[in-house]
């Protein structure tokens, strides 16, 4: 997902016997639905857990502007390329309404920036391949911005208020994104061979990245179940990753198109399908930064932030020496 | 000397008669730029017809601390609200 | 009047428009902070949405069944009718931010002579650009001053841009036969007629701003009539790409 495996720094799920008296108090308005505003009281743990999932969360969306971006000045049609342009400037705000999320913790902007030009912490792997034809830009709305979508609106209701508020902002923008995507797909299926093909190698290239972004299966992991408990996460990836490949599979069935998995079979009896093996070396490996595009989208974001550093500081000394020319014609 | 913008708040009014109500944050180096990033930023939808731009630094803020003492003691002054008062089915427009 | 300079004329309004939206779409992801990237990005937007106007008119007006895609996609330079500074590279922020600049004080002063254009297509147009670029300017003036009055690197890299790009702002103030006839028509604006209020507008900002207005006011032209720089050509290689490679695809 946009925010993968993150780290709570704890090894086991705290329980009630465990926490003070004040812990014990957050816990239990967590339990009563209770929303955790900026200036609550709230464990470390929380706090820092909240911090490397929403700042993951924004990196994910400020990166992900990137593989589209690689298209932007391709686009095909004028309407096209105003919709993409739409859709990656959204991406830049919901950046925005993270990064602003996660300051409310106490953190500034720029040095989770820093952290995340530094290496020190990941952006969503889906974003790490690369946008190689026109029907990848479709496949990113349907298929990427898809799984988003399923993992976020349970965030909506997630503990902290912020949070949960970026989230239903983000969620009502984001609802064009999947459907600009499909409707990138149905255009490539309904057209010529050419293009068809292109459509079919875009499904058969993000298709397992895409299921990948779930995550691996968290059902034995401790830093998930302290999340759930802070319900700072709501549902577990196996359950998400299921109810995206049900949602998924009909749709690509009505594109004509074959999802690249022999082992798929619907099971009747469960009233799901059931996929094949999943590859996480590669899931893994695409997190150690050996993804096709790990260095290039790192060196892209950095360059474009040192770029705009004398820029950055021209507009903060004009403001200094506009409140200073102000302050003197006052006295 | 930092060159990260100041953090400011956005309240956007989305139709006439509605009160201004928070929208998010975002960063400016001063408050003409912050007034059009609002626009840029949170009125791309026609959620707006009027934006008030203010210094976080600025708001003054409740402690959470004090909630009980400040909000609580309105918990028993039930008197405030209509419902108090039962009225007779036969009154009418009261 | 004649429906060739017409179309002539809404080709000039609309590949402006294109070329400079073609350029900022450039900038998508890579702007100097998040939420300049967006305003930016809306500019861009705007833009795309005025050439997607003209250009469709000016299929209709050709007549030739030439749809706006058909216009902005297949097309070579030489049928581009922008002018020259439109198509200039991005360079750093300040060149983009100059490039804007001295468009939109431009495209603000033709847009509003336009909106009492005898052709009401034209004028309807005007109106609704008008509203868009009137921000434009106020935010491309804006930068222009925070760059220039800002720290010396800023103010050394403006009037660089400023001074780079200078031969091209006059452009836009040389009326050819086309503009002749569109101005008689009643329909296109007087361009002589703009350049006192712009050089007024942009020394303005430029004095604000701790700038120098560059002395020599020689104009590089050519871009209305199909004569370009040597980027142009670069620009719709990439933006044309794929029209041309698959002609009988529908997107």
């Amino acid at each position: 997902m946009y925010a993968q495996m993150v780290d709570t720094g704890l090894n086991k799920v705290v329980d009630a016997s465990q926490m003070s008296p004040q812990e014990q108090a957050f816990q239990a308005r967590i339990d009563a639905d209770v929303k955790v505003e900026p200036r609550d009281w709230m464990p470390e743990a929380y706090r820092r857990t909240l911090v490397r999932q929403i700042q993951q969360h924004a990196h994910s969306e400020v990166v992900g502007q990137l593989p589209e971006g690689n298209w932007v000045t391709r686009a095909p049609t004028l309407k096209r390329k105003a919709i993409l342009m739409a859709k990656i400037q959204d991406e830049a705000g919901h950046g925005l309404y993270l990064y602003s999320a996660a300051e409310t913790l106490g953190v500034s902007r720029d040095d989770l920036i820093d952290d995340l030009h530094a290496g020190k912490v990941k952006y969503s792997s889906i974003f790490n391949y690369p946008t190689l034809n026109w029907a990848d830009i479709g496949a990113i709305g349907w298929l990427v911005d898809g799984a988003a979508i399923m993992n976020q609106i349970p965030l909506c209701r997630c503990s902290y208020g912020p949070y949960a508020r970026a989230m239903v902002r983000i969620c009502k923008e984001e609802s064009f994104h999947q459907r600009q995507g499909f409707d990138i797909m149905m255009a490539m299926c309904r057209g010529s061979a050419d293009q068809k093909a292109m459509a079919q190698d875009a499904l058969d290239r993000w298709w397992w990245p895409s299921l990948m972004m779930f995550g691996p299966s968290d059902a034995e992991s401790v830093h998930s179940a302290q999340s759930m408990r802070w319900k700072i996460k709501l549902l577990s990836n196996d359950e998400l990753r299921q109810r995206f490949v049900d949602q998924t599979v009909p749709q690509a069935e009505y594109l004509g198109l074959r999802v690249p998995d022999p082992a798929l079979r619907w099971n009747a009896q469960s009233g799901h399908y059931e996929t094949g093996p999943i590859d996480w070396a590669e899931f893994q490996a695409v997190l150690r930064g050996h993804g096709p595009c790990n260095r290039d989208r790192i060196r892209v974001r950095k360059e474009a932030w040192d770029d705009g550093q004398w820029v950055r500081e021209a507009a903060m000394a004009h403001a200094r020496k506009r409140a200073e020319r102000e302050s003197r014609a006052a006295a | 000397m930092t060159s990260e913008w100041p953090l400011w708040e956005v309240f956007i009014r989305s139709q006439h008669g509605l009160a201004h109500k928070h929208a998010g944050s975002l960063h400016a180096s001063d408050a003409e730029m912050a007034m059009k990033n609002a626009r840029d930023v949170y009125t791309r939808r026609n959620e707006g017809v009027s934006i008030w731009v203010v210094k976080s630094a600025d708001v003054v803020a409740s402690a959470p601390g004090d909630r009980e003492a400040l909000f609580d003691p309105a918990n028993d002054k039930v008197y405030r609200h209509p419902t108090f008062f039962p009225m007779p089915d036969e009154v009418k427009h009261i | 009047m004649n429906d060739n300079a017409r179309f002539e004329f809404l080709l000039r309004m609309g590949d402006n428009a294109l070329v400079l939206a073609q350029r900022l779409s450039e900038w998508v992801g890579k702007g100097p902070v998040l939420e300049e990237d967006i305003a930016l990005t809306n500019v861009g937007l705007d833009l795309i949405g005025q050439a997607r106007m003209w250009l469709s008119y000016a299929g209709e007006v050709e007549g030739a069944g030439r749809d706006e895609d058909a216009l902005a996609f297949r097309r070579d330079q030489h049928g581009f009718r922008n002018l020259l500074l439109v198509e200039q590279p991005n360079g750093d922020y300040a060149e983009t931010t100059a490039r804007q600049f001295l468009f939109d004080r431009w495209h603000l002063l033709a847009l509003g002579a336009m909106t009492r254009s005898r052709d009401e297509r034209v004028a309807a147009i005007a109106a609704k650009a008008g509203k868009e670029v009137a921000y434009h300017v106020e935010r491309s003036s804006d930068w222009v001053i925070r760059l220039g009055d800002g720290t010396d690197e800023s103010h050394a890299r403006m009037q660089r841009a400023i001074d780079g790009l200078w031969m091209y702002a006059g452009e836009g103030f040389l009326p050819d036969a086309t503009d002749d006839a569109m101005a008689e028509a009643g329909i296109g604006p007087d361009l002589a007629a703009l350049r006192a209020p712009w050089r007024e507008g942009v020394a303005a900002v430029l004095a604000e701003a701790t700038l120098a207005l560059p002395a020599d006011d020689f104009a590089q032209r050519g871009g209305r009539q199909g004569r370009h720089t040597e980027h142009l050509g670069h620009l719709l290689c990439e933006m044309q790409f794929l029209q041309r490679a698959y002609p009988d695809a529908r997107w």
